[in-house]
């Protein structure tokens, strides 16, 4: 790609997986997407563990932070799939906060985005398709199959319609995880090419690093936006699996 | 009314919301906080729909084109469906958010 003094822009290459922790790591091919999940998943723990330990009336800050994050997840979840919300809560919870926790944790320079690679952000949307089946057919048994049959449709476009519906539903799953992966990718890929940008500019001597400034300060607000990027889309995530519980729970 | 009952009548709630929203004391009315902020994933999500069930329904009939050798019968049907899928996903989606909003008081939209 774009070369100049040496530098090379690679802006893939921070997508690419290693395994760590030496020849223990490598056998059971403990790669750094696997370090940052366990990183996540641990900081979650203690900032729950330790946040609610007090039990003040007054909530401390990490308390109001693990309140907030449990309030707002709940009523999210009640509000979408209704009063038989409940039972889902924790599966929408731990959903939420881990892709919640993979998008923040890639915005810290060095770390690594877990939620941009498509076989995790695969295996999470295909958890919850499979879930939302489950469910639907638990709740419903056979009677879950109407779901692909709508109301007062005319007999002559059944087949026709019943097949649109299937291929909509099994569309759930490739939208869920696609969208949530490509977002994160393509973030952090635009953000390498800036800062490649930036670097290759500043390489070409005192009017390059003048060249070199509107790049990097393209940079500042796309970091920004990033961040927006990263809770919106983990919201998205949790507030499509609850779209899709409501649809198993209540067909339509 | 004298001013030492409990409840301020509504005339005097009027004139108190007048006078804050002249000091600026009061968030303009146009207060669209919570799900503007979802304005754009909501958008992006409307477009990834259309793009997802036109993928599923490619690889469908090209699968069932690949079992049984009928290279681009299938293929040709499923991505004319997919696309009608597509479309469907978005429609209910804009439904489910017109829904959303005609449930929710007016003042937390």
């Amino acid at each position: 790609m774009a070369q100049s003094g040496g530098f090379e822009m690679h802006p893939l290459e921070q997508f690419e997986l290693h395994s760590i922790g030496g020849a223990l790591g490598h056998s059971v091919n403990f790669t750094q997407a696997n370090l940052f999940m366990v990183i996540g998943g641990l900081l979650v723990l203690s900032l729950l563990v330790l946040g609610t330990r007090a039990r003040a009336t007054v909530p401390g800050r990490f308390q109001s932070l693990a309140e907030l994050l449990y309030e707002f997840t709940h009523s999210l979840t009640i509000d979408q799939i209704g009063p038989e919300g409940k039972k889902f809560f924790p599966f929408v919870f731990t959903l939420f906060v881990f892709v919640l926790m993979g998008n923040l944790l890639g915005l810290i320079p060095f770390t690594f985005t877990y939620t941009s690679h498509i076989a995790i952000t695969g295996a999470l949307a295909l958890m919850v398709i499979l879930m939302a089946t489950i469910v639907g057919l638990v709740y419903h048994g056979f009677g879950w199959f109407s779901y692909f049959v709508p109301q007062g449709a005319p007999v002559a476009l059944l087949p026709l319609i019943v097949l649109i519906e299937i291929i909509s539903y099994l569309s759930r799953p490739v939208s869920l995880s696609m969208r949530l992966f490509a977002n994160m990718m393509a973030g952090h890929m635009i953000l390498v090419v800036f800062a490649s940008f930036a670097v290759i500019l500043g390489s070409l001597g005192a009017v390059g690093i003048l060249g070199a400034l509107i790049p990097f300060a393209v940079n500042i607000p796309l970091i920004g936006f990033e961040l927006l990027v990263a809770l919106l889309q983990a919201y998205v995530f949790a507030i499509l699996t609850c779209i899709y519980l409501h649809d198993a729970v209540h067909l339509h | 009314m004298s001013g030492n009952s409990s409840e301020p009548d509504p005339s005097f709630a009027e004139r108190l919301q007048a006078a804050r929203q002249r000091q600026g004391l009061d968030k303009p009315p146009v207060v669209q906080t919570p799900g503007d902020a979802s304005g754009l994933g909501f958008g992006l999500r409307a477009g990834m729909e259309l793009v997802a069930a036109e993928l599923v329904a490619g690889v469908i009939g090209w699968g069932l084109d690949h079992l049984l050798h009928t290279l681009p019968l299938f293929l040709v049907i499923f991505v004319l469906l997919g696309g009608a899928a597509g479309v469907l996903n978005v429609m209910r989606q804009f439904a489910r958010a017109d829904s959303d909003r005609a449930k929710r008081p007016p003042q937390t939209r």
